[in-house]
């Protein structure tokens, strides 16, 4: 029987997991192997694939089964062809990135000429933005260039961004802005 | 060359180290000893901006000492194909260019053709004007005094590199190319690359286990990103974005469309219409009819011949000709070259709304160094996004695997999913055009497709479907049958008359009948590490991209212990092969007629020695980057790429032979730390790994400057200063080039001001904003600075 070690967990969890340790004679540190079913146990497991670099390596998410539904562990995945488990340094401080007192939580709002950020509604933020877009477009739309030549394009507004999104959001994102008349489309490959 | 893999790629550095166990070797050449040098067979330092005549002389020496692979080159590229006699190259410049418009005239640059059209070759290579013999010729001037000169590479080392690399041109061995930023920010970037390509065809050494050119992408989903073309100049699946001279389908189809006059070339851009119309119904569904042109008016036309990069974008918002801009997921503040120029562009702006996971400097722009909130009219919208944990997709890696992401938990307060974002904002704005009876021109805003949502949430299974595209009537294609709503099972069944849809016909196939691709998991148990049944890889789940040229035209792989496709009499086995065309020869040593040429995306079914589409000329040569510390490119009379994208705001100074700037300097990246730093900047662990902004210097040049190890100093160019921690360090040496001392440093860009105080600020306030002239990336890698005392 060929087992690799996260198959021999998920296995041994349940069963016996002691017993079973060493009728498979594998060679465990028994707090090691308590530490691992407690992940099992009280938490639910998903994959992910690294935010960061183009490598793609895979990592296993371990989300609280508790109230706070948190993630509470995140660890290369020794599964995933390309990192075998391993990973840098930023990789392996995901759950940094994700439980971070820093983060943004509400939209913020900044008027013009002013000093400070506001709070506001996610209706309220998008809804503004929207009437600047229907400005915007309407004040620069271009029917016709120079040469008389159909262009049907938007000139005053531009967009950047972003590799950092999944692909099922790349392409609508392309696609509003390019319905939108968006010519000045660009992202991070361009840099 | 061109990258830092054990620091920037360091996982992908754990395959280098498996192979070097197995006997590989590795050669790495950095203008400075970096965490991949360290662990090199052999390293050699050059002056940054060089790489050209670094590899123009590789290419001499693989050409005069008969170290090419004869067979490969012959049947599978076009060396063997004979020039007209309008091209040339004299000093510096190819036949056709226009100094005024700083551009050249392509038609100089064609192949003589029979009267079928097929261009005509000579497969013993020695007709001097076929692409072989004006390879060698222009590459005869590289000769390793002058490399050594322009480069600073000893010609020892020099020598010891080509030998070591040009052993992977025996049949069977393979080389492969690990690059990345290092390449492709000059403005000569894509003819570094070309140059290497160039390389990997004399030796064999595309399309083979092992082989290749491999551009390491620095963010997770920069090949999706383009894939699925959040570029100005592309649509969806590298079709081209339409110009004003393309009024109706047919024209553009037509314009896209190459013909090939030879039977064995597979040709397969051919078939662009069909990626046309079935994208347009995914824009427009229904409401794209043959009637309408499948909506192909509704969106918009680029002027021809003009750009709309990042740097235009950045040089037409300093000159205040923009009221709205979206960084979504960005931070050019820092991440632009030149980004004081950036930084001033902002406060042009009506409104800027910044999506991002933490604050950062291009939504905090009005408050950052210098700048008057109080002067600056910008309404600036900062809106919390998920990180990649929260949300449900894919993301396509390096080696183009598209690979299946889950959510593990909810976003913390208001932050929310981009694909929620942008579907409530566009709700809001086709709201408006809706209740506007004198909208302008609403038609491609309310009839873009949007039916991605789940109970009022973005749904990604919903786009990923709709990208791999859908059969919208029952139809029966090559004896098969499908029903409307059945997904589309490859892009080979997909058509032009609007009866199929597909929002990326790379990506048909990756979402079937059978279910989402991306999400397999199940590991190879033998092989090359081909994995196909783990996750999913574009074109077709083809792992290495022109295969058929790991084969002899017998389909005999030319490595036999590491075959990536094998002819087995009746069909391919091994990875999906590109095209299941047979093998180029019978049993019998005749053609067969039924084959196709191995590189089918190439109009003529062969690799381009000679490149006749880039906008700098169709063999790479060596120009001096824009800022450079020398008066004469030793090459010939032009100093700098003829072509170069150069722009003139008073924001933009350059500075070559300037005293004030006496030193080449380049940005890099650690491993701590990622992009502009945004995501990293924020963490306890990363920050405390790398906390502030360092420059590195040799020995020899703190000893010229009076700096000394862990002091503040400040390092500036013609455009903008930052401040720096000196790290005075032997990985830097001082260059001999044109037998004077010239002297390198270098610091990385993650740095801002928002955040870790004292950490420093954004690197790329020195860089230029100049750029390749084919992709107007900007040339950050090699530009003049000075380093002093504060």
């Amino acid at each position: 029987m060929k087992i690799n070690r996260r198959q021999f967990f998920k296995f041994s969890v349940g069963t016996a997991a002691g017993v079973m340790a060493l009728g498979l004679g594998m060679d465990l540190k028994p707090v090691k192997s308590y530490a691992q079913t407690l992940k099992i146990r009280y938490a639910k497991e998903s994959t992910t694939i690294c935010p960061y670099c183009g490598v793609g390596c895979g990592i296993i998410v371990h989300t609280s089964k508790g109230a706070s539904g948190k993630v509470i562990n995140t660890e290369g995945d020794p599964d995933h062809p390309i990192n075998e488990g391993a990973l840098c340094s930023k990789g392996a401080a995901l759950s940094q990135l994700v439980n971070n007192e820093n983060r943004l939580k509400t939209p913020l709002y900044r008027k013009p000429y002013s000093h400070a950020w506001q709070h506001v509604s996610w209706d309220w933020a998008l809804y503004k933005i929207a009437l600047n877009i229907k400005k915007s477009r309407d004040a620069s739309f271009t029917a016709k260039n120079s040469k008389g030549q159909l262009v049907n394009r938007t000139n005053g507004i531009a967009h950047i961004g972003s590799a950092a999104l999944d692909n099922e959001e790349c392409w609508p994102l392309q696609a509003m802005m390019r319905a939108l008349g968006l010519v000045y489309i660009e992202h991070q490959a361009r840099i | 060359m061109g990258s830092n893999a054990a620091e920037n790629h360091p996982i992908s550095f754990k395959w280098v180290t498996e192979a070097m166990k197995q006997g590989a070797k590795l050669i790495s050449v950095d203008p400075r000893f970096t965490r991949t040098s360290s662990k090199a067979d052999f390293f050699t330092a050059l002056r940054s901006g060089t790489d050209i005549a670094f590899l123009g002389g590789m290419i001499k020496y693989i050409i005069e000492n008969n170290k090419y692979f004869k067979e490969y080159l012959t049947d599978y590229t076009n060396a063997a194909f004979i020039l007209t006699d309008k091209f040339d190259f004299k000093d510096g410049l190819f036949s056709g260019y226009d100094p005024k418009a700083r551009k050249y005239d392509k038609s100089m640059w064609e192949f003589e053709r029979d009267e079928k059209g097929i261009p005509m070759k000579d497969s013993t290579l020695q007709n001097p004007r076929c692409v072989f013999q004006l390879l060698k010729k222009h590459f005869s001037r590289y000769d390793l005094d002058k490399v050594e000169q322009v480069t600073g590479t000893p010609k020892e080392d020099l020598l010891k590199v080509y030998e070591m690399y040009s052993a992977t041109g025996q049949r069977g061995k393979a080389g492969t190319i690990m690059y990345a930023m290092g390449w492709t920010q000059h403005t000569v970037g894509v003819q570094n690359i070309r140059a290497m390509s160039i390389i990997q065809l004399l030796l064999g050494n595309m399309g083979v286990a092992g082989g290749g050119v491999n551009a390491l992408r620095g963010e997770s989903n920069v090949q999706g990103s383009t894939d699925h073309c959040i570029l100005y100049h592309i649509w969806p699946g590298y079709l081209k974005n339409p110009t004003a001279s393309q009024e109706s389908l047919s024209d553009y189809n037509a314009k896209c469309t190459p013909k090939a006059n030879d039977p064995l070339s597979a040709n397969w851009w051919g078939n662009y219409p069909k990626y046309s119309v079935s994208l347009l119904k995914s824009f427009f569904g229904d409401k794209a009819t043959k009637e309408n042109d499948f909506g192909y008016s509704w969106l918009p036309k680029l002027d021809d011949g003009e750009s709309y990069s990042w740097l235009d974008i950045f040089d037409e918002m300093y000159k205040g000709k923009f009221q709205g801009l979206f960084a979504w997921g960005m931070n050019p503040a820092g991440s632009s070259a030149n980004a004081n120029k950036a930084r001033k562009a902002l406060g042009t702006l009506d409104w800027l709304v910044n999506v991002n996971i933490f604050d950062n400097e291009t939504g905090s722009f009005w408050k950052g160094p210098g700048m008057d909130p109080k002067k600056i009219k910008t309404e600036v919208f900062m809106l919390p996004c998920a990180v990649s944990v929260e949300k449900e997709g894919s993301v396509t890696n390096s080696g183009r695997w598209m690979q299946w992401r889950y959510k593990a938990a909810d976003s913390p307060g208001d932050a929310r999913p981009d694909g929620d974002i942008m579907t409530d904002l566009f709700k809001k704005v086709r709201y408006l055009y809706r209740h506007d009876k004198d909208a302008i021109f609403p038609e491609p805003i309310l009839n873009l497709k949007w039916d991605y949502t789940t109970n009022g949430e973005f749904d990604s299974h919903k786009m990923a479907k709709e990208i791999n595209g859908y059969f919208l009537k029952d139809v029966t294609i090559n004896g098969k049958s499908f029903k409307k709503g059945d997904l589309v099972p490859s892009f080979a069944f997909l058509q032009s008359d609007g009866s199929t849809s597909s929002a990326n016909w790379l990506y048909c196939n990756s979402y079937t009948n059978k279910g989402n691709m991306a999400a397999r998991r199940k590991r190879e148990t033998s092989g090359i590490g081909l994995n196909l049944e783990w996750a999913w890889c574009w074109p077709v789940n083809r792992r290495i991209i022109y295969n058929r040229a790991s084969v002899d035209k017998y389909g005999n792989p030319w490595d036999t212990e590491h075959p990536v496709i094998k002819w087995n009499g009746t069909k391919w086995v091994g990875d999906v092969p590109d095209g299941g065309w047979p093998p180029m020869l019978n049993t019998d040593g005749t053609l067969n007629h039924k084959s196709k040429y191995p590189f089918i995306m190439k109009p003529e079914g062969y690799a381009s020695v000679f490149g006749p589409g880039r906008a700098d000329g169709p063999f790479p040569e060596h120009y001096e980057p824009l800022e450079c510390p020398v008066e004469k490119n030793l090459f010939s009379s032009q100093l700098i790429n003829p072509t170069a994208a150069i722009y003139n705001t008073d924001m933009d100074a350059y500075r070559t032979c300037d005293c004030r700037y006496p030193f080449v300097c380049s940005t890099y990246r650690v491993s701590e730390h990622w992009q502009s730093g945004v995501m990293t900047r924020w963490q306890p662990w990363l920050v405390e790994a790398q906390p502030q902004l360092f420059v590195e210097m040799s020995p020899e040049l703190a000893e010229l400057t009076g700096l000394k190890n862990g002091e503040k100093v400040i390092v500036e160019s013609a455009r903008g200063e930052v401040e720096a921690v000196a790290l005075v360090t032997r990985r830097f040496r001082p260059f001999k080039i044109h037998g004077t001392v010239v002297h390198q440093i270098g610091l990385p860009w993650h740095f801002g001001w928002v955040h870790p105080k004292d950490g420093g600020d954004a690197a790329n306030l020195l860089t230029p904003s100049t750029g390749d002239p084919n992709t107007r990336i900007p040339e950050s890698k090699a530009f003049m600075a000075n380093v002093r005392k504060i």
